[in-house]
């Protein structure tokens, strides 16, 4: 059974007298654990097609079921609900609180769902034991590097295990040491953690890592295959 | 403490606290700008507190007296034939209750005064000084000779600029002349024994004092006095002695507060109680444009963040909760500020600030030369409170205008 069904997704964007076609009747399931790539060059509709799965942006037509819920069909709240208790997000940049420490950003998301201070405070330091960052815990994000703060990033997407973890372009603005660092940090979790990772980049070292590997193009998976971890 | 999907107060308390102090140099001027305009609001209101409310006492010290008993027929024509007897056993048990501070009876007549060189209009009080003591008479009025020894007191105290208009000095004699109750000319010669001096110098020229039985003798009214003067401890509450003495009224007198008596002082007293309002309004507008502007650059410079906030998972709801609570936060810390800073300046003058410089035009609008800032309980609560209400008010806008961001815009801002 699928984890995540696309059906038939469309989104037009008007740019001026232009009608930009985001998504042309995209259509893709998903399973449980599963480990993508999303690639393409700029515009082809890697991020609208990750907002949309994440609830973050809304569909002209077509269907998105998230283990059998609607997420086109939920409004505002449910569909905080859903992001919080479901969905880790990592972002290209600017991904974190800055007036909050490593350790606060990352039990941000817990605090948010309601979890125990102790258990929170366990949970974050062992997630950012596990992403490298140990001793680093209260470090505000002015004070950490690119490559860390992605960690931290990546720390607060999972500390709560979420069923799917969407990153878009989480390697843009890293060197190529912390990219593969970040890269391999993701497949190692998604191996230990069993979760859903679909990440969008138009990195070629990234795709490496896919299992498998979804092409887009002017708003069109133009491609879809399984791969082998390089 | 959660509410669904919002931080825990002590962590959006933090997040919002830690979110004011991003911008050190904007938030202390907001911070200045508030507290400044918070002293304002209890300073002025102090200021004009203080001389309405000495307005209000020394027209109270004219009546005199909180609470009146007359006959029902003196206040529209109080001539010795609207007199009323002295007080009978069952007013004075009310008169001896612990709501009254001060009581006494008086005859108030009009009267002319007559020197050697001039003559004048003035009303003569024939008074109990004892009574006149308890009601509020202060002895360093007076400025020469002395105060009257007792009702059979047959001395006369006057004013010093009715001294001076008559020409004439303390120890020399000058003629009373009023109308008894038969309407015939009832005079009599006084030696004037003291000189006292008002805080409104018009009422120097006005008031004259002899012993009560003096005058009763004067005018044949033996047993029978004007009004019974009654005096409490606050003049703003006024109702349980009004009850006190109106429950010992038979019918046959008229019992009536202050500002019955003196409809234009109960005026004064509503006016600047709306003026105090309207005053921390306008005040509070002023504020507003510079707390607006505070808070919607604050929301301006955090879109991305707040988009990250809304993909996390936090409703739109907590988002405008702790854009509330910093603006909250910022009241609090400024309202602070300027409470102490207000208490701090009205402190060292509620010994009496002179204006004598402008006091001639002060006296028109019957306030003394010196002010005696007044800092009310009430009214630093209703500064507090409005700010409080109307700054919270204010911050609605922005704090719903960063909740409506959609997550995929604000994220995407640069």
């Amino acid at each position: 059974m699928s984890e995540i069904k696309c059906l038939d997704l469309c989104k037009n964007y008007q740019q001026g007298d232009a009608v930009i076609k985001a998504l042309d009747h995209v259509s893709l399931d998903i399973g449980h654990g599963s480990f993508i790539c999303l690639s393409g060059p700029s515009g082809s509709g890697k991020t609208t097609l990750l907002n949309m799965i994440g609830g973050l942006d809304t569909l002209d037509s077509g269907e998105i079921e998230i283990d059998g819920q609607r997420v086109d069909l939920l409004s505002k709240g449910p569909l905080a609900d859903l992001r919080l208790h479901c969905i880790g997000f990592v972002f290209q940049a600017y991904n974190l609180i800055p007036v909050l420490t490593a350790q606060e950003n990352v039990e941000f998301v817990m605090q948010v769902q309601g979890v125990p201070a102790k258990e929170r405070k366990a949970k974050s330091l062992d997630i950012l034991r596990e992403v490298g960052l140990d001793g680093m815990e209260n470090r505000r994000p002015s004070q950490l590097s690119g490559g860390q703060q992605q960690r931290v990033a990546v720390a607060r997407a999972i500390v709560s295990q979420p069923k799917l973890v969407l990153a878009d372009e989480p390697t843009a603005n890293l060197d190529s040491e912390s990219a593969k660092q970040l890269m391999e940090l993701f497949h190692e979790l998604n191996e230990s953690h069993g979760a859903t990772f679909l990440i969008s980049t138009h990195d070629e070292r990234v795709m490496r890592y896919a299992k498998r590997l979804i092409k887009m193009q002017d708003g069109r998976i133009i491609e879809d295959t399984a791969q082998e971890h390089g | 403490m959660t509410t669904g999907q919002h931080l825990p107060v002590a962590a959006m308390s933090r997040l919002a606290w830690r979110n004011l102090w991003r911008n050190h140099r904007r938030t202390l001027i907001m911070l200045l700008a508030i507290a400044v305009g918070v002293w304002a609001m209890i300073f002025m209101t102090a200021l004009m507190r203080g001389m309405v409310d000495q307005m209000i006492e020394d027209g109270i010290d004219m009546l005199p007296g909180m609470v009146q008993v007359h006959h029902p027929d003196y206040l529209d024509d109080p001539s010795i034939e609207n007199s009323m007897p002295e007080p009978a056993p069952k007013l004075l048990q009310a008169l001896a209750s612990p709501e009254v501070k001060g009581w006494t009876s008086r005859v108030r007549v009009p009267a002319m005064i007559s020197s050697e060189r001039d003559s004048r209009g003035v009303t003569l009080l024939g008074v109990n000084p004892q009574g006149e003591y308890a009601l509020g008479f202060n002895p360093d009025s007076l400025v020469e000779g002395r105060f009257l020894e007792s009702p059979d007191d047959t001395g006369l105290v006057i004013g010093r600029k009715l001294l001076e208009r008559l020409e004439t000095d303390l120890g020399k004699r000058v003629v009373v002349m009023s109308q008894d109750p038969e309407n015939n000319v009832a005079d009599r010669g006084f030696r004037i024994v003291g000189v006292y001096e008002a805080k409104l110098a018009s009422l120097e020229e006005v008031y004259i004092y002899t012993g009560l039985k003096t005058v009763q003798g004067l005018l044949g009214l033996e047993g029978m006095i004007s009004e019974v003067s009654v005096t409490g401890e606050d003049y703003r509450d006024v109702d349980a002695l009004l009850a006190r003495i109106g429950g010992a009224n038979d019918g046959t007198l008229e019992v009536l507060p202050w500002m019955e008596i003196d409809s234009y002082l109960g005026i004064m007293m509503g006016v600047m109680d709306g003026f105090v309002l309207v005053w921390i309004i306008v005040i509070f507008l002023a504020l507003s444009f510079g707390l607006v502007n505070t808070l919607m650059m604050a929301v301006f410079e955090r879109i991305r963040e707040i988009g990250l906030m809304q993909a996390l998972g936090m409703k739109p709801s907590a988002i405008m909760y702790l854009f509330l609570l910093e603006s909250l936060m910022l009241l609090a810390l400024g309202l602070l500020l300027g409470n102490l800073l207000a208490i701090a300046s009205i402190r060292p003058l509620e010994g009496g600030l002179d204006i004598s410089a402008v006091a001639e035009g002060m006296e028109m609008m019957g306030v003394s030369s010196v002010l005696y800032p007044a800092l009310k309980l009430r009214d630093l609560l209703l500064a507090n409170v409005v700010v409080i209400v109307l700054g919270v008010l204010t911050s609605l806008l922005p704090a719903w205008r960063a909740s409506q961001y959609r997550p995929v815009e604000a994220i995407a801002k640069t």
